[in-house]
Parts: C-alpha cells; sequence; structure tokens
C-alpha cells in the first residue's frame, strides 16, 4: 500500500519536474515576436506631453491594447499613458497588456463581438487590409496630415489601405543574416558575403570546414519564407511585389527565378540535421542550433540575438558573438540592392474611439517617446525620424543601418497578404527546402491559393 | 371509465416521473445546450459561408466549402494518415495491450508497480508527451545518444523531419501514450471473468492458448469492442500530439482532419471553410459512433438503447 502510495508520489513529482522544464519552451511564438527585453528601463525624464487645448473636458476613457507584456516595454507605455492623462485630466487610460498569440485570438474574438478597442496593436498589411474591409478601423488620414512627416514614410505605408492610413508605426525591424562571428573566423572568412555569388562561396567555404553553414527552423514556416520573400524582393523589385501583392497574380517569370535562386541554395544542403521538425524557438529549434554554433547563419529579423540569448541558458549575452549583414544583392536583378524585408508594429484606431485616441497615439510616437524606445535597445527600432540614434547597442544599429540604405522594405509575405495566403505563401516555399516542389510549383501553389480566396 | 382512470394514473406517473428527472437534468441540459448543440449548429451554419471570421457573414456560397475539401489533395491525405493511425492502433497498439494486460493477470509480485508504470504515460497531459518526445527524438537528443551508447551508431536519424517516417514515428509516441490505458480497460475486463470458467476449460483439457481463444477472449468481448472504439474515435480525431511535435509538417506528411481543420479555420482565418471541415470530422464521427453501437456493441448495450 505505502509502496503503491509512494510510486504514485514519486509519478507525480515527475510529471510536475517534467511539466515545468518545459514550460519555458512550450510555446513558441508563431510570429516574430515583438519585443525582446534587453536591459533596465532607462529612466529618461520626458518632457511633458504636447498640450494641446483639451477643448473637450467631459471624461474620456481611450481602451488600448497592446502587446508588450513585458518589462521593460510594459513599463514605458505605462508611464507614457500616465504622463499623457496627467496633462489631459480628462482622459482615462484603459491599458491592456497581452502577449502575443492571447492578443490575436482575444482580438478577433472583440471585433467579432463589435466590441472594437479603441486603440489597438496592429501589424499592417493584409490583417488590417480585412479589418478595414470589415468597417471596424478608422481612417486617420485627415487626423494626422499634419504630423505623419514625423514617421518614416517606408514604415507608415504598411498600415495604408488603398491610400488612406489605418495605423502608425511605432517600429520596423528587418530581415537579414545574422551570423556567429566565431564561426566565420574558424572557417577563415574575414569580410560577409555582399553578393548571391560570394554568399553561395561562403555556404561551401564553411561546410568544407565541417561547419553547418545555416540554421533553419523548417517547423515554423514562416522562417523558410524569408528566402523565397528576399529573393523574390531582389528578382521582382518593388513594382513586382507590388504588383504580385495586390493584383494576386504570382505568376511572374521573376518569381520563378526566386525560387530557382533559393533552389540553388538549397541544393548545397546548408542545413542542420532534423531542420525540417525544428522550431524557431525552443528545444531543437533554430535558435538553439545558432546558440551552439550548429548554425553560422540564420536569416531572421532583429529579435533574434534575444531568442538566441533565451535559448542559450544565458550562457550567451545578448547579442554577443553576433554579427548582421543584409541580404546579398543579385547580379543584374532589378531590385535595388539595399531593399529589404521587415515589418513591425503598430497601433490601429478603432472605428468609434474618441478624438482623443489620435492625439494619444500621436504622443505615444512622438520624438521623445521613440528615443526612449530606442534607449532600451529592447529590440523595438523606432519609427519616429530622428529617433534612430537613440538606438546604441551595435547589432541593432547594423539593422538600422540597413534599414536606412532601404528605399523599399516588403512587409512579410505572410502579413502583407491576408492569413490564408500567407500560410499557402509558407507552405508552398516548404515544399522547396523539403524537396517536394519546384520553384514553378511555388507560384503555382500560391496563384492557385490567391484565386480562391 | 376503468381504462381512462388507469391510463391518466400511468400518464401522471409519467408525467412525475419525468419531471422529477426533467428538473434534476435540467442544469446539465442546458449546459449541453449551450456548449454542445449551440455550437455545432453554428459550425454548421458558418460551413455554408466564405467567412474569414471578421466581416459580416453574408457571402453564402452552399455547399462550395465541402466540395473545396473533398477536392484539396492535403484534406484526402489527411483522411488518409487517420486511417493509417486508426489500421496501425487496432493492428498493434490494441494486440499490444491485451497482451500486457494477459501476462499481468496473473499473480506475481511486483504486478502493481508494472501496472502503475505501464499507465503513467497515460496520466501525461498530451502537449507534454509531445514536447518530452520531440526532445528525446531531435538529433543529438535522448534517442541518438542512447542508440550511439548501445553500438547502434548511424540507427538514429532525425525521423520526425523526415516526411517517410513522421507518421510511423508519431504512431509510436501515440502507442507509448495510450497502450497502458487500454491495458488498464482489458484488466479491467479480466477481472470480471470467473476464475472458474478458466480452470473448468483446464479440466477438460484446454492448453493455455486454447483457453485464451476459447474461452478468455469471447468474454472479455464487450471491454475489447470497448476499446476498439475509443481507439477509433480517437485516431479520427488525433490533435495536440500532431500540432506540437510536427504542426502537421513536414509539408503535410503528418497533417491529420483535426490539424487541417485548425490550421485552416485559426491560423489561416478561413472561418468558413474550417467549420465545413469541423462539420466533416464530427459527421464521420458520429456516423462511425451510432454504427457501431448500433452493429457492433448491441449486445453489450443490451437495455441501455432503444432500438426504432
Amino acid at each position: 500500500m505505502t509502496g503503491r502510495r509512494r510510486s504514485v508520489g514519486i509519478l507525480a513529482t515527475l510529471v510536475l519536474v517534467v511539466s515545468a522544464c518545459t514550460s519555458g519552451a512550450s510555446s513558441p511564438p508563431s510570429g516574430p515576436p515583438s519585443s525582446v527585453p534587453s536591459s533596465a528601463p532607462s529612466s529618461t525624464s520626458s518632457n511633458a506631453p504636447s498640450s494641446e487645448p483639451s477643448k473637450a473636458a467631459e471624461p474620456v476613457t481611450i481602451t488600448w491594447y497592446h502587446i508588450q507584456n513585458n518589462d521593460p516595454g510594459l513599463s514605458l507605455w505605462k508611464d507614457l499613458a500616465a504622463e499623457y492623462t496627467a496633462a489631459h485630466p480628462n482622459v482615462t487610460i484603459d491599458i491592456q497588456a497581452n502577449e502575443n498569440e492571447a492578443f490575436k485570438t482575444k482580438l478577433t474574438a472583440l471585433l467579432q463581438q463589435g466590441d472594437i478597442p479603441d486603440l489597438f496593436q496592429t501589424w499592417g498589411g493584409g490583417g488590417l487590409r480585412q479589418q478595414v474591409e470589415a468597417g471596424l478601423v478608422k481612417d486617420i488620414s485627415a487626423d494626422i496630415a499634419s504630423w505623419k512627416d514625423t514617421i518614416n514614410a517606408g514604415a507608415l505605408s504598411m498600415y495604408a489601405v488603398d491610400g488612406k492610413n489605418y495605423g502608425i508605426p511605432f517600429d520596423l525591424g528587418l530581415v537579414g543574416f545574422w551570423y556567429n562571428t566565431k564561426s566565420f573566423t574558424d572557417a577563415g572568412i574575414t569580410k560577409p558575403p555582399a553578393t548571391w555569388a560570394e554568399f553561395l562561396t561562403t555556404v561551401e567555404t564553411l561546410k568544407a570546414k565541417g561547419i553547418t553553414p545555416i540554421a533553419l527552423a523548417g517547423k515554423d514556416t514562416w522562417t523558410g519564407a524569408f528566402y523565397w520573400a528576399y529573393t523574390a524582393v531582389r528578382n521582382c523589385g518593388q513594382a513586382g511585389m507590388d504588383k504580385a501583392v495586390t493584383t494576386g497574380a504570382w505568376t511572374d517569370p521573376c518569381l520563378v527565378k526566386a525560387g530557382e535562386q533559393f533552389k540553388q541554395l538549397i541544393d548545397l544542403k546548408p542545413f542542420q540535421e532534423g531542420f525540417l521538425a525544428a522550431p524557431w524557438d525552443g528545444a531543437g529549434s533554430g535558435a538553439a542550433a545558432m546558440a551552439t554554433f550548429n548554425g553560422a547563419m540564420q536569416l531572421m529579423g532583429q529579435w533574434l540575438p534575444g531568442t538566441v540569448n533565451a535559448n542559450s541558458g544565458g550562457s550567451r549575452p545578448i547579442g554577443e558573438g553576433l554579427g548582421w549583414f543584409p541580404f546579398p544583392s543579385v547580379e543584374g536583378s532589378p531590385g535595388d540592392p539595399y531593399d529589404g524585408l521587415g515589418g513591425g508594429n503598430g497601433f490601429a484606431v478603432g472605428k468609434d474611439a474618441p478624438p482623443e485616441t489620435v492625439d494619444f497615439l500621436k504622443y505615444l510616437v512622438s520624438l521623445d517617446a521613440a528615443k526612449r524606445w530606442g534607449a532600451l535597445n529592447s529590440g523595438i527600432l523606432p519609427t519616429t525620424v530622428g529617433s534612430e540614434s537613440s538606438v546604441t547597442d551595435p547589432t541593432m544599429a547594423s539593422v538600422l543601418e540597413g534599414r536606412a540604405k532601404a528605399k523599399f522594405v516588403q512587409l512579410y509575405l505572410d502579413q502583407a497578404t491576408t492569413p490564408e495566403l500567407g500560410g499557402a505563401i509558407n507552405e508552398a516555399v516548404a515544399g522547396l527546402y523539403a524537396g517536394t516542389g519546384t520553384p514553378e510549383s511555388v507560384t503555382q501553389a500560391i496563384t492557385a491559393a490567391a484565386a480562391g480566396q | 371509465m376503468a381504462i381512462a382512470v388507469g391510463s391518466r394514473s400511468r400518464f401522471s406517473r409519467n408525467l412525475r416521473a419525468w419531471g422529477g428527472a426533467g428538473l434534476f437534468m435540467l442544469p446539465a441540459l442546458a449546459l449541453y445546450a449551450v456548449f454542445v448543440l449551440f455550437p455545432i449548429v453554428q459550425a454548421a451554419r458558418f460551413s455554408l459561408f466564405d467567412w474569414n471570421g471578421l466581416k459580416a457573414l453574408d457571402h453564402f456560397v452552399g455547399p462550395a466549402n465541402f466540395g473545396r475539401a473533398q477536392a484539396d489533395p492535403v484534406f484526402l491525405g489527411a483522411v488518409g494518415h487517420n486511417l493509417f493511425i486508426v489500421v496501425m492502433s487496432l493492428a498493434i497498439q490494441i494486440p499490444f495491450a491485451l497482451g500486457l494486460a494477459l501476462l499481468l493477470n496473473r499473480n506475481f509480485r511486483g504486478r502493481a508497480i508494472l501496472r502503475l508504470i505501464f499507465f503513467a504515460p497515460y496520466v501525461i497531459a498530451e502537449v507534454i508527451t509531445a514536447i518530452v518526445w520531440s526532445l528525446i527524438l531531435q538529433p543529438n537528443g535522448l534517442a541518438d545518444h542512447f542508440l550511439t551508447t548501445f553500438g547502434l551508431e548511424g540507427a538514429y536519424s532525425p525521423w520526425l523531419a523526415d516526411r517517410g517516417t513522421v507518421l510511423i514515428a508519431l504512431f509510436f509516441i501515440i502507442t507509448w501514450k495510450y497502450f497502458g490505458f487500454h491495458m488498464i480497460l482489458l484488466l479491467a475486463g479480466l477481472q470480471n471473468i470467473p476464475r472458474e470458467v478458466e480452470d473448468a476449460a483446464a479440466i477438460d483439457g484446454a492448453s493455455r492458448w486454447q483457453a485464451i481463444r476459447y474461452v478468455t477472449l469471447p468474454l472479455l468481448g464487450p471491454t475489447l469492442r470497448v476499446s476498439v472504439f475509443l481507439s477509433i474515435i480517437g485516431s479520427i480525431q488525433l490533435f495536440d500530439l500532431v500540432w506540437v511535435t510536427t504542426r502537421g509538417g513536414p509539408v503535410n506528411a503528418s497533417n491529420t482532419m483535426a490539424v487541417y481543420m485548425f490550421d485552416r479555420g485559426f491560423v489561416r482565418f478561413q472561418f468558413g471553410f474550417g467549420s465545413a471541415v469541423a462539420v466533416i470530422l464530427f459527421l464521420l464521427c458520429f456516423v462511425l459512433a451510432l454504427a457501431y453501437q448500433r452493429w457492433v456493441m448491441r449486445r453489450d448495450l443490451e437495455g441501455a438503447t432503444t432500438y426504432g
């Protein structure tokens, strides 16, 4: 009897231990995480919010949903809201901070109920377009006309639908190659590759030295889709990408060429063992492979250093031993060699929001607020013109440098299009690197999905 | 007169019985209606629309979503994978559980411990099972080291990352998790079989194997049929384990109907189409459950069901 009870106890403990050990790794984000806290909030003193005459003294409550549910971002948003309400005593801000995935679920439920938040997180692109078409979001073009020049134009355009503004960005990151500087040194590579041909040579050099050239998180198919999206941006240029995204015609030969180019890389077998089952974050992940030098390079957004740190068990401080270089240029392609692929975070205004909401939003993206975001070096790369210098972390600064050179930044394809088409793109590209598809089948599958919606 | 009185009193007796039962069942019935019946009706309604979950529900497409599912090779593949799991479960998992139950039904020391150990995986949450096995099966994971330590170098391969082996690897994990459950179920059934019957068979000269084949198994029939039923339904609804380990990949190689439904509905926001897949899944399980109870478990449920 006691024996049995004891074994039950042991079993219960085992289950607890197992669940405790794994819970940290159990929720890989399905999309790029938005904030990667790295340092304590630096308490920059702030100027008082733009004290425009608060004509309506009637009490107003603004419901605000954001996803910076961890410090330092959480505190900074709270501080900014407190400063604003101090200057506008009639305004109350109801702050709802949610985790990324929880937010998506919650927002969907709220929008379906018709209970639309006044101000809420958006990633722009096709998701925002669906909300606009459902009449849930306010056209703020006229409200922001006087100050929209203070926001990075490329970033702002990701939150516009048919030429009208529906949201304001506060962050824009860029996807690029992160690399382990030690792996490059071990392989005798002195300079990151600048062209596609040089890049392929780099991969071969690393492989010859017995170093896995690239970590790829094949289970999270959005990571693999970055490669195809970037080769597409290079081969089609801004005009070609705009055409595909807006018309749904994904058949242009330049897109097939993009697939062929990615195929050149795939054929070198550059990825780590078992990459098709590797998630982006957590056990056996692409980030873990990078952290343990089982992959010299990884094509990823600006959140990589934070995730690599988290997957190293703390053995690799954020950004340490990591370098960044932009996606290589492609000889003779129509795309500008500095064109980028990226995305970020912004806020949309709900259709029934009180007029004060836009004024509050203006304060949240003011130069002062943006500089305070930059100074946190948290992975949020502020988009208010003139705030770039506030980012001091060297790896983040190199991402910002890449962003400054980019005349055009293509929003992540699974966000620029609808979730439906985005899913189809990720799946089709996965077929390419899993060996079940061809460059032609990728464009055919995407076109079929675009036609079916 | 007498007849009328008699029927009235029977009627009022019936009414009282129904009233009493109804009163006690009301809370459960209300919950059932709100959380089971209503969503089923809603899903059936949504399945007739092209709807992304956000805009107004105004684009009626009739049965087009069902036609689309039935024409999608990815969905058909998922159905095939479900069938594979059903067949494998019936062919391997249940016989294995039965064998263990027969062994553990004998008297020997440590029997209780063994039962507990075999049952333990069933107690662990499906998501945790999935994460633990992803860790074990990953390159440089426990399985890799284990095989290398025992001199089987090169025997390891990342099975979950290989389109050819991912389903078998998943079936292995499913079996690991559920054989203990079926074993306990069958063990309980075995203990209901009177020892005298088996003894009588032995006295009549039946060998051990003959006793099992002609006495034990037929008497275990009702339990076996329940076990098979639960196994089939579980295999058709398979979701958590697959979603966490492979998310249906690589490239749909381990997609199941439920994974496909979740991906299309909640990841790609095709709520209308996702609902259609949900309706197909529901009908499949429903028809199967009814047919199975009607024809296979008929004798076991005598008195518990009514036949029209």
